[in-house]
């Protein structure tokens, strides 16, 4: 009996060694690679924060991505950007406030520049974020909301 | 009761299938097999730990003038945590501290093309990229 626990145990554990091996890229969901690629730089900001002619913008321009080469092989670029464009802020006919005032016309390309986000965050936050050597920009939002890589914004 | 040293037999059973891997952080196969590649592709016989140091340790022109060099953002020392320029750590690039280096071709492809884009203004040669690999695999 105590042989047969043993042998059972032994190849439960080999199968989870197996299924343990590092997955082939292509397996990964497009949110996994999203997650993984954007955030190698910097936090993965909320693709519902900016429309999706932004996201299209963004990711049509990756070898420029705000100075910095963040080119990506086409499967994964696409794969990515497939997961902005249904998360955008205007995916599924949805308009948020943050969205408003925005013209259909203009492509904002970064989410510190919509006019909510000024307002939210003025020229005194913006200041002392920078000087502050523990975050730097404002556009560090970990900087001050800790909760922010998984959405929480509410401790301010 | 009787379950109690099965359970710490199944524990210790677990922990060997699923542990690290026996052998050492400086021979992975996967990287050897990159290494391998990139000799084919240079067409060389074996690179030079030294000559990638120097290129590492170097300040390069033709790239943006934030980045001059790989230390800019992984600092002198590859064993150290590095940083990027919006602030995010960075893994050592360091075999001996990192043992999950160069062991993704994809991974490594993707960095080579961006970073030495960002640092030199153009793609690195198969014969730089083997001698850094080299030497960040030597120490």
């Amino acid at each position: 009996m105590r042989r047969h626990i043993i042998t059972t145990i032994l190849s439960l554990a080999a199968a989870g060694a197996m299924t343990m091996q590092p997955t082939q890229a292509a397996s990964k969901s497009p949110g996994t690679m999203f997650a993984e690629e954007c955030s190698a730089c910097h936090m993965a900001f909320d693709p519902g924060f900016l429309p999706k002619r932004s996201w299209r913008a963004i990711m049509g321009n990756l070898s420029n991505h705000f100075g910095e080469d963040a080119s990506l092989d086409d499967q994964t670029r696409n794969a990515i950007e497939r997961y902005l464009l249904s998360n955008a802020a205007d995916a599924n006919g949805r308009n948020p406030y943050w969205l408003r005032r925005i013209p259909a016309s203009q492509i904002p390309m970064r989410i510190t520049e919509l006019p909510w986000f000024t307002n939210e965050h003025g020229a005194r936050a913006r200041a002392w974020a920078k000087s502050n050597p523990k975050i730097g920009s404002i556009s560090n939002c970990q900087g001050c909301h800790r909760g922010a890589a998984r959405g929480v914004f509410d401790d301010d | 009761m009787k379950l109690f040293p099965n359970l710490i037999l199944s524990g210790t059973l677990l922990a060997v299938a699923l542990g690290a891997p026996i052998q050492p952080a400086q021979a992975d196969p996967a990287r050897d097999a990159i290494i391998a590649q990139l000799k084919a592709q240079a067409g060389v016989s074996s690179f030079s730990a030294a000559r990638g140091k120097k290129f590492f340790h170097a300040k390069h022109a033709g790239g943006k003038p934030e980045t001059p060099s790989c230390t800019t953002c992984h600092t002198n020392d590859p064993r150290n945590f590095g940083k990027t320029r919006v602030g995010k750590v960075i893994d050592p690039m360091a075999v001996s501290r990192n043992p999950q280096r160069f062991t993704d071709p994809k991974k490594v492809a993707k960095w080579f093309r961006r970073n030495c884009k960002t640092v030199l203004g153009r793609e690195c040669t198969a014969q730089e990229k083997g001698d850094i690999l080299t030497y960040l695999s030597s120490i």
